[in-house]
């Protein structure tokens, strides 16, 4: 009797679980972030994200009238971690490129990028011969493939898992220039570590970078979905609001 | 599933093996040197000798081996007084805070492993040793550390397996080890499945070599038990 008790129990305790699974695969969008591009998205104190990207996935939600999640997950696992279903959509600061378009499907761009060289305040650098300088980025962006594709073999590049190492190696000394994209190193030379200490080198290039929301080439009607969604936000005035919370001047 | 990815880019992830050989390599050899004073201080007779051991080999044992990386890369960078001391140059290299990080951690785990092996010679030996009227430096030089050398071989060669695949870690400090350089791969070709395969299947390889290596060493270092150096022993 007993143990019936328990088999049954658990049957639907399975079975529950079960449904909410297949559920939350239906009708729920798991959005996911890297968590490390402050302030495009990085973790707050109590451990939740917070940023750009995140107050766009939250608006997207809104607009799409769906449950939404909002996931983190390492840079060099999100494209990975999208094709086999972990999550729905990636709003992560990346980059429309070729290649990733070869893997995934991109929704229109929700903001525009450019890269920009970063050096110690005092060091004269000709960003158009960096010969012999330690330059850092971070593995899987397009700052790692342009110096990559472009001046492997003249400088010492070093590849790190994200941002936030990149930083930290530059305040250490242990890089001469780091490259990236423009948006958060103006966010970065406005912390402490970086104020007054470090500069941006050079003018921004690759100004046409586009940045979009990556989803999976099968899943069309997701992407028009954001679409509509997003050129809502746009359209309402809600988009330029939270533009407005991080830089005082239009990023789209 | 595209395995023209991995012959293309075969040559770079051979270049990230060669780069975790040396890794391995040098942190097992120089922790094998680290190894032994601790051992045989972890089982000196005096209590404070016997502590500082301990804790050396507790902390390293108890705490993650990437945790020691970074402590050692970029925890030591914050410090002025590191970046502008003469190790800095050194410091300064992520090669060798891996090699730091590493010589110290399995210098931790290998001196346990000598210290069990040294305590586990039948005491018979020891005393036979002392009626011999042996001093103690020639008991260890003569009977003690190459009986333990032979027991040690095969955890000792565990160890280096174990080192192996922990080296793997050292591509979180920008290393291009093997890891590093399928993990640089995959940035470019989003194949991850199809290069971690191949860098997997080259770990294999390695720790293959390193377990005929040892097995032949074992036969060598033991050839005096005969063939019952694997087998029990027939009581009957």
């Amino acid at each position: 009797m007993k143990l019936k008790k328990i088999a049954l129990g658990s049957a639907l305790l399975l079975g529950a679980t079960i449904s909410s699974f297949s559920a939350s695969a239906a009708d729920k969008v798991r959005f996911v972030t890297e968590g490390a591009w402050a302030p495009f998205n990085f973790i707050d104190s109590a451990g939740t994200p917070q940023g750009f990207d995140v107050d766009i996935a939250r608006a997207l939600c809104a607009r799409m009238e769906t449950d939404c999640e909002i996931l983190t997950q390492d840079w060099d696992g999100l494209i990975p971690g999208l094709k086999v279903r972990k999550f729905d959509a990636i709003i992560a600061s990346m980059s429309i490129t070729e290649e990733r378009l070869k893997v995934v499907d991109f929704t229109n761009k929700y903001y525009s990028g450019g890269l920009r060289y970063m050096g110690r305040v005092g060091d004269t650098v000709d960003t158009k011969d960096l010969s012999g300088k330690t330059v850092g980025a971070q593995r899987a962006t397009i700052a790692a493939q342009y110096l990559e594709d472009n001046l492997a073999d003249k400088i010492d590049l070093k590849l790190y898992d994200n941002q936030d190492n990149v930083y930290l190696d530059l305040v250490s000394g242990r890089l001469d220039i780091v490259l990236s994209d423009e948006l958060p190193t103006y966010n970065w030379l406005k912390t402490a570590d970086g104020a007054s200490k470090f500069e941006f080198k050079g003018d921004a290039f690759m100004k046409n970078d586009e940045i979009g929301i990556a989803v999976r080439k099968s899943d069309g009607k997701l992407k028009a979905k954001i679409n509509e969604a997003l050129a809502e936000i746009i359209a309402d005035g809600t988009y330029q609001k939270i533009n407005a919370r991080y830089f005082p001047f239009s990023i789209y | 599933m595209d395995f023209s990815v991995v012959i293309e880019y075969f040559p770079r992830l051979l270049s990230g093996a060669w780069v975790t050989l040396q890794l391995v390599l040098l942190s097992v050899v120089l922790g094998g040197i680290f190894a032994l004073p601790i051992a045989l201080a972890r089982i000196s007779p005096v209590a404070w000798v016997r502590a500082i051991p301990f804790g050396y080999i507790f902390f390293f044992r108890g705490t993650p081996l990437l945790v020691q990386i970074f402590l050692v890369y970029y925890g030591a960078s914050q410090f002025e007084a590191v970046k502008n001391s003469i190790f800095w140059p050194i410091l300064k290299e992520p090669f060798w805070c891996a090699i730091i990080a590493f010589t110290l951690n399995t210098s931790a785990y290998t001196a346990e492993i000598f210290r069990g092996a040294i305590q586990a010679i039948p005491k018979g030996e020891v005393e036979a040793c002392k009626v011999l009227g042996m001093t103690k430096v020639q008991m260890y030089r003569r009977i003690l550390l190459p009986r333990a050398f032979g027991i040690v071989l095969p955890s000792y060669g565990n160890e280096i397996i174990l080192m192996l695949k922990g080296s793997a870690l050292a591509s979180t400090i920008t290393i291009l080890d093997l890891t590093g350089m399928a993990r640089t791969i995959i940035a470019r070709t989003y194949t991850p499945i199809e290069i971690f395969l191949a860098a997997g299947a080259i770990y294999l390889l390695i720790s293959m070599l390193v377990i005929f290596l040892f097995r032949q060493i074992e036969l060598r270092q033991n050839r005096y038990l005969g063939t019952q150096s694997i087998q029990l022993e027939d009581k009957s």
